[in-house]
């Protein structure tokens, strides 16, 4: 089911939650609201749930206005942050929820109700879970059960309020992927929310930025990443440079490579990875030395200080495979030049 | 959590904590030597005088026409008020702990009037308004309505005086519960109705099954502002409570204590019922 927000306006008193929101979301897509806290993504997911009301504005769920429909009206499954799985009630129990509060006429026989919770619990791989109550399950198994209670009622629209929020680290990246094929074997349209940037580019097939309570930026990961719209979402996904240019910075610039007249009052983003760090032809000339390096598995990150044209001191941070690193056979102190092979630039 | 609070069983004492042995055992005789003057003895006092005269006494005095009545009254009012004061606690705690809304801490402040305000002056209100000299005095005779003196003020009385015993005993229970897993009942398709039978009402039934024995108790024990009201007339609008005093003044002690003794067993079974619930929400909680 597709999904279109018009102009969604949402105030908590003085606090303008979201500020006019327009977004549509193709049939079948898996998508991120990313953003940091308090930036409206919640929010904007309880209000296409109707958890929430809009103050203004339209949810319309493939093309009918569903805007004055309770939550039970929408068609969606809601997996909430903390699961918010029904203590007194085994997991079989939590996941027939949905079927056995249908009214008489649609509700499916009990010999059908077993069928169709044992496949969903095989669906999360957890059938032998059944019996159990909520509070003898770790958080992956009660984020899975929890999930399966949401699609029982076969939702058009899956919202997922921060999944992997409440795992530890290792079960995160675990669930992340499962969530990825499990969405390719349904393909219903969900929407999770997130602040964690890493997290939306590995499972989301489309990415909507939020902050402020406004979209910053929409589109695939690649386009997110590769180019940014603004300063704010070039610094919120991933690691990034940035450099407050001025008068006397073209030197150095050029330097590395890039040519600009007047660069001041111009930012400029340069991701770690595209800095290319080199040993200098005349080291004395040398604007930038190598201050400490950490050693992040595959790559290297090198903390860089540049001296600026004020006096005042940048630290730039460049990464590197660790085979190159090595080759390189650079020291603390040593003197290095910078060749930037991507920038972004902002006013 | 339930890690936590099982190693936290197991952890000794700090020895900081460990006082004289002399203080501990002081401790503990002087409080058990209270609770055995004040309390134990007065209840032995009870059961001794009931049957002083023997069992026949007892018994004949307890199946005495007005004692019966009393009785009867006594269960009625329970039965009137207990149901009143469970819906409407339930509404209560509902409204505050779901809803923001404005004049919410007077809303609890309200609530909570009954039990700083002194059984007796709640009695006497009734009669102000109510009353033959009252406010509502001569449009209620006019219409040969009897409140004041009759069984209705009794209720009225015992309503005031119970009404903040479930909804106290809810609205921190709702707090804590929030209500993600209530929502996620509604998006799971469940009407209001049946997410407060199926999701909401599960999770609180100790603490309201608490909130409503202490109201059974207070309903069935209330003396001072159901004697304002009540005009102590014998077998018509004397509660249990009353019916001790009335027959403590006539010097019918094996009466009296007998009666006495019928609310003192209802106190003890009202303890143990107690003690069970709190044990249950205890578990309820450590499994949350």
């Amino acid at each position: 089911m597709s999904i279109t927000l018009n102009h969604i306006s949402k105030r908590f008193g003085n606090f303008a939650a979201l500020d006019n929101i327009n977004l549509e979301i193709p049939e079948g897509e898996l998508v991120a609201l990313l953003g940091p806290s308090g930036c409206g993504k919640t929010t904007l997911l309880r209000i296409i749930a109707g958890l929430e009301q809009a103050d203004r504005g339209q949810v319309l769920l493939n093309g009918s206005d569903v805007t004055d429909q309770p939550v039970k009206n929408r068609q969606i499954g809601f997996v909430f942050q903390h699961y918010a799985l029904f203590r007194h009630m085994t997991v079989f129990d939590n996941i027939a929820f949905g079927l056995r509060v249908k009214s008489r006429k649609e509700r499916p026989s009990e010999a059908k109700i077993q069928e169709k919770v044992h496949a969903l619990l095989n669906l999360v791989q957890l059938d032998w879970l059944a019996d159990r109550f909520p509070d003898q399950l770790s958080g992956g198994q009660r984020q899975r059960i929890a999930l399966a209670r949401a699609l029982a009622v076969e939702p058009s629209v899956l919202l997922l309020d921060e999944p992997f929020g409440a795992l530890d680290a290792s079960v995160r990246k675990d669930l992340r992927l499962w969530l990825r094929h499990l969405h390719h074997e349904l393909n219903v349209t969900s929407i999770f929310v997130t602040h964690d940037q890493e997290e939306a580019m590995e499972v989301a097939s489309q990415i909507v930025v939020l902050n402020h309570g406004k979209i910053e930026q929409k589109g695939s990961p690649s386009e997110i990443y590769d180019s940014p719209n603004n300063d704010f979402v070039s610094r919120f996904i991933g690691h990034t440079n940035v450099f407050q240019l001025e008068q006397g910075d073209s030197v150095w610039l050029a330097g590395a490579g890039i040519s600009i007249n007047d660069p001041k009052g111009i930012i400029a983003h340069v991701r770690p990875h595209n800095i290319q760090v080199e040993k200098p032809q005349d080291p004395a000339n040398a604007p930038v030395y190598l201050k400490d390096w950490q050693h992040l598995g595959a790559i290297i990150r090198l903390e860089l200080s540049k001296d600026g044209t004020n006096g005042k001191a940048t630290t730039i941070f460049a990464e590197m495979p660790n085979e190159q690193f090595r080759e390189l056979a650079l020291n603390k102190g040593d003197r290095v030049s910078l060749h930037i092979k991507h920038a972004h630039w902002f006013n | 959590m339930n890690t936590v609070t099982a190693t936290h069983a197991y952890q000794p004492k700090p020895i900081a904590l460990n006082d004289a042995g002399w203080v501990r055992f002081g401790l503990i005789g002087t409080t058990l030597t209270i609770i055995g003057l004040f309390l134990i003895l007065p209840l032995a006092t009870v059961l001794i005088e009931a049957f002083s005269k023997g069992w026949t006494a007892y018994s004949d005095s307890l199946t005495h026409p007005d004692t019966l009545a009393a009785i009867r009254l006594t269960l009625l009012t329970a039965a009137v008020t207990v149901p009143l004061t469970t819906f409407f606690g339930i509404c209560a705690a509902w409204a505050i702990a779901r809803f923001e809304f404005r004049g919410k801490s007077l809303l609890i402040t309200l609530i909570d009037l009954p039990f700083s305000v002194s059984p007796v002056i709640a009695g006497l209100i009734y009669v102000l308004v109510f009353g033959a000299q009252g406010w509502l005095g001569p449009w209620l005779s006019e219409y040969d309505l009897k409140i004041i003196f009759a069984v209705p003020g009794i209720i009225l009385a015992t309503l005031f005086v119970t009404f903040p015993f479930v909804a106290r005993e809810l609205i921190p229970l709702m707090q804590e519960m929030g209500h993600e897993e209530e929502e996620a009942a509604l998006s799971l398709g469940a009407s209001g109705w049946q997410t407060f039978f199926k999701v909401t009402l599960p999770n609180i039934k100790w603490g309201l099954l608490y909130g409503v024995l202490l109201c059974n108790a207070r309903a069935m024990g209330e003396f001072g502002a159901v004697s304002v009201v009540s005009g102590h007339i014998r077998g018509l609008t004397n509660t249990l409570p009353l019916h001790v005093e009335i027959t403590y003044n006539e010097y019918d002690f094996v009466g009296s204590f007998a009666s006495a003794s019928l609310l003192a067993g209802l106190a003890v079974v009202t303890l143990i019922v107690k003690t069970y619930l709190e044990w249950r929400q205890k578990q309820d909680r450590k499994a949350a």
